[in-house]
Formats: structure tokens, sequence, C-alpha cells
């Protein structure tokens, strides 16, 4: 096969770079593979400027803008120290938000990840009808998320969807879900309560609904990785179906379960559209995440300078995610190798 | 018969997740088809007592420039991007050089930043482009901000070409780019359709740069259903309707392609 196809291409070559070139073969060819050498990094090039300027000059351009005087809406980066950082930590509104995001993001992958295995450890069992149910639990991941608020924004409206369903129930206290002001009691620090805003619930609801089929998709593959001889021998040796899950099936996803951790943390950090479109920052703030934050700040108050030192706090929140995360999967990668 | 019955509790389980997963299809759909009388959110659950097409003419009527502009984004933004992924993906998995994992994993990088760190300099850039609130200049910005996914999903799907059938056509005087002709891109239409399908799905869902870039007249539909919905005058009939027109694009494809959109959701999360 391999043989077949590179003597079609040597004689697809040779037919056409002497005949129409004209030219003797043998120099042109060694300043062609001299050309070539190079060849790799000058088709790289374009690639290579866009991301070093667009990501990291650009990270590097906020950072400077964050410590600049732009605070209105005449540009002005002068150098003003760390006051936009200082201020920061003492806003109301951005430790709100600071605290929802981080409450939201535990939520949504704890629950997206309880979900997704249970999902791909049923699907696993090849039950009937096994790519319906698949494929059923992953089309929300083809939607937007814009949409996806839309939807839940009326479904979690205190007057409609979940609560007429409640009320038919026979449940007297309706929940008031997304405009609930409620904050589930935690301790306080400085101006906020760290705790859980009621509110969230059911922002969290819509984004499980909309990316727990990843978590799943996820399990599954890294469940089709583990061969059945594994499990056999298990078996074998007299370990029952529930402690080859726990001994050696659930050891073995571990990976996948960082993976999952990485993917939508990060973007659960950085949630915006769901957010904007679904309840906004909501009565005192309590669905409020930094993003939104950042949005308003920047483009509606011109309030660069917060802006910027907004998302330089967003950059570090991922880092802060990513950095152990990528360095646990590196090492069970390397235990996996050994 | 034992064990059909113990798999009674595995299905009820299934059951329940799907229902969650169908609710908010069944709503838009219902709701999207009901006689504006109908339309009352206290009626929310109930199927309408005759199809009605009026939420969806009124829908369409309002959100017919923005699908267009979605379109015109998404389609060259598609195109664009994977064009470029596949060239760098063909370069970092068979023209290695020295220091090029270095270069892939900085490229790479570029994926999980939160994009708001480069929003306030994309926006002064664009401006000084002339590509402020255009297509275009989203176009651009797609294309750039999808290079590193295209090169990654690229670079894994190019890494399975085994390296024989290169080295045969180095040896038969194939340079670079004729291997590229004439060997990785016709072997390469599985990896435009995974990458082709992923990254339309992205553009075309996609709300953080649509709502900063453009305004207006350019605006895509995303932004213009955002617009819809955050009106207290538009009816709920209505809005259901135009969220499941802005939805079915990539609805469709899903239906219709869904194995590739999963490959391309495995192929994103993880690195080869």
């Amino acid at each position: 096969m391999a043989q077949t196809t590179g003597a079609e291409v040597a004689s697809g070559d040779l037919g056409a770079v002497p005949d129409e070139a004209g030219i003797a073969r043998r120099p042109r060819r060694r300043w062609v593979r001299r050309a070539e050498r190079y060849l790799p990094i000058l088709l790289l090039l374009p690639s290579v400027i866009a991301i070093g300027v667009f990501v990291y000059g650009f990270i590097v351009w906020t950072g400077w803008v964050s410590v600049s005087n732009w605070t209105s809406f005449v540009r002005d980066l002068s150098f003003a120290g760390f006051d936009a950082y200082t201020r920061l930590f003492s806003d109301f509104r951005f430790l709100s938000g600071l605290r929802n995001v981080i409450v939201f993001t535990v939520l949504f992958v704890g629950v997206s990840v309880v979900i997704g295995l249970v999902l791909a450890m049923l699907l696993d069992r090849d039950p009937w009808g096994a790519p319906i149910w698949r494929n059923l639990f992953l089309f929300p991941l083809a939607i937007s998320f814009v949409v996806t608020g839309v939807v839940w924004q009326w479904l979690f409206n205190p007057r409609a969807g979940v609560n007429l369903l409640l009320e038919r129930l026979g449940v007297e206290t309706l929940p008031m879900w997304y405009v609930s002001t409620e904050i589930i009691p935690g301790w306080r620090w400085g101006q906020i309560e760290v705790a859980i805003p009621v509110a969230l619930v059911a922002v969290v609801v819509a984004a499980v609904w909309q990316m727990s089929g990843f978590a799943m998709a996820i399990y599954l593959a890294g469940l089709q990785g583990i061969s059945e001889d594994l499990r056999e021998a298990a078996r074998v040796d007299g370990a029952s179906e529930s402690q080859i899950y726990r001994r050696v099936i659930l050891p073995m996803l571990l990976p996948m379960t960082i993976t999952i951790v990485i993917v939508l943390g990060h973007i659960s950090l950085k949630t915006f559209d769901l957010i904007f479109v679904m309840t906004g920052p909501g009565t005192g703030y309590v669905t409020d995440v930094p993003a939104v934050y950042m949005y308003e700040s920047t483009f509606r108050a011109n309030q660069f300078a917060r802006g910027a030192a907004i998302s330089v706090v967003l950059l570090v929140l991922v880092v802060a995610l990513m950095a152990p995360a990528v360095w646990a999967r590196n090492r069970t990668e390397e235990a996996a190798s050994e | 018969m034992n064990k059909a019955l113990a798999r009674i509790p595995l299905y009820a389980f299934l059951v329940l997740v799907a229902l969650f997963a169908l609710v908010p299809l069944y709503v838009m759909v219902i709701t999207s088809f009901k006689p504006p009388a109908e339309a009352l959110i206290s009626r929310m659950w109930e199927l309408p007592s005759s199809l009605s097409f009026s939420a969806w003419e009124r829908g369409f009527s309002i959100l017919r420039p923005y699908l267009i502009n979605s379109f015109a984004l998404a389609i060259p933004a598609t195109l664009l991007s994977s064009l470029l992924g596949s060239i760098n993906g063909y370069i970092f998995s068979m023209w290695r050089f020295k220091g090029s994992e270095i270069v892939f994993n900085a490229l790479l990088l570029g994926m999980f930043i939160p994009y708001q760190i480069v929003l306030i300099p994309l926006v002064q850039t664009l401006n000084a482009m002339g590509l402020f609130n255009t297509i275009p200049g989203l176009v651009l910005t797609h294309v750039i901000y999808g290079i590193p996914i295209t090169t990654l999903i690229f670079r894994n799907f190019y890494a399975r070409i085994p390296m024989e059938i290169i080295e045969a056509g180095q040896i038969d005087g194939a340079g670079l780019l004729g291997i590229y002709r004439r060997i990785a891109l016709p072997l390469s239409l599985p990896g435009f359709v995974v990458v082709g399908i992923w990254q339309f799905t992205q553009i075309w869902n996609e709300f953080l740069w649509a709502v900063t870039i453009t305004s207006a007249g350019q605006r895509p539909v995303m932004v213009a259903l955002q617009n819809i919905s955050g009106s207290q005058i538009v009816e709920f009939d209505l809005q259901m309707a135009a969220a499941l027109q802005a939805a079915l694009p990539t609805l469709i494809i899903y239906v219709l392609l869904g194995r590739y959109f999963v490959r391309g959701l495995l192929a994103g999360a993880v690195k080869g």
C-alpha cells in the first residue's frame, strides 16, 4: 500500500518538474533543497506571528492597560500604578462576582463529572439503543449558550416553566430560582458573604444541561480503552463487579477526570454568554461573574483600566486551575507509560 | 428474566436524563408552533390545539439578515481556519525541526486563555485596521484564535499517516509542498470534515467576539437573538421560534454528521 502510493507520486513528480521548468535539473534541485530546509518555518510563520501578537502581545498590552490611567473614553496609557487592582479587591460587585464564579465552577464541574461518569458507566454496559442514548445526551453541546440561556430563562421563570409543574405537584412555597436574592449562609469575608447564592442553582442546571455530555463522551472514550481482558482478569481473581469499578476502572479514569476538570473548569471561569443572556448580574449581584463585569466596565462604562484588571485576574484564575491539573496529568501519563 | 429486572434502574436513569435533555427542545418546538393566543407562559407545557406558523414567520422576518450575517461569517472563517490548521498540523507532525515542539505548545496555550484578556487590544487593533464592526473583522478574529485547535486536530490526524509514505515520497524527489499536495491533502478529507464541523459550530454559536466587535446591521444571529430575548415586549412564542431558528443550522449538522462532531470534541480535549 505504502509502496504503490509512493511510486505514483514519483512518476507524477518526475514527469512535471524538469520538462516544464526547462532548466538544468541538478542545480535547481540543490537550490530547492536548500530553500526547503526553511520552508517548514516559513509556512508556520503567519500562524506564529498571529498568535505571538494576538495572544501573547495582547496579554502584555492588557496588562499595561490595567496599570494605566485609562478610565474614560479618552485613551490615556500613562502609568497609574496598581490602583485598579486595589480598588477591585474592595469592590463589592467584583468580590461578589469572584465568589459566584468559584461557587459556580465547583458546582457545575462537580455535577457534570458525576452525571457524565454515571452515564458513561451505564452506556458502557451496552444497554438497548446505546447510540441513541449517547446522541441524545450529546446534542446540547452543538447548541449555543445563548440559545440555552434564552430557553432556561423561561423554564426557571418563577411564574412559568418548572414552577408550573411544582405547583401542580402541590408544592406551596415555590422557589424563586435565579430571581432569588437569598444566600445560603456561610462566613463573612470583608464585605461579602462567602456562601452559595441560591440564584446560581438555576444557572448551574442550565450549564449542566449543556455540557455534562462532554464529560460522558470523555469517560466513554476512557472506558473503551480499558480492555475486557483486564476486567476478566480481575473477575478471575475473585473481584466483584463493584470492586472492579472501585479498584480497577475508577483509578484508570483519573486522566479523563483531569481532562474534564481542565476543559469544563476553564470554560466555567470565563463564563459570560450564559449569565449575560439568562440572568444578567442580578439583584445585589447574586448572579454576576467577573467576565460580565469586565464587559460592562470596558464597553459600557469606559473603565478600561478596571476592565483590563478584571481580565488579568481571570487569566490568573485559569492558570491557577490549569497548572496543577496539567502537572497532575503529566504525572499520571508518566506513571502509565512506565 | 432476572437479568432484565436488574436493568430496570439503569433504564429508569437513562430515561430521566433523556427527559432532562429534551425538555428545552420540547418547549421550544411546541411553543414555536402555537397560535399566538395560546402562547402564554402559564400554558407553557400544553401542546398546541392547532398548528400555527405565525411565530416562525415573525421570528424569521426579524432574524433573516442576521442569519445571513452568521453564514457570511462562519463559512469563510471555517474554510480559512481549516486550511491554516491543515498546513500547521502537517508541518508539526511530519516536518519537525529543532524547537518545533516548543512552538507547538506555545501555539496550543492560546486555546486556554480567557478571551477577555485580549478583548481591549483586539478592539483597538481592529479599529486601526478599519475592520471594527465588520464581518471580515470577525472572520479574522475567528481564524486567528482558531489556530490552536485546528492545528492540534490536524497534527493528531496526520500523525496517523505512516512515515513510510512520506519517506517514499521524499526518495522519489517530492518536496514538502509536493508531499502535502499529493499525499497528505488527498488523505485529509476526514480531517477537514472534523475540523470544519467543529469550527463552524463554534463560530456559529460564539457570542463574546460577536457582541463586542459588531453592532447594528453587522451582528451575527446569536447577538440578534440575545436582543430579542432581552426585550420585555417581545412575545414568548417569538422568542422560542427565534431561538430554535438560531440553533437549527448546528443542530442539523449534529443530526447528519454527529459522529464527526464528537471526534472533534474528543480531539480538542485529548492532547495527542
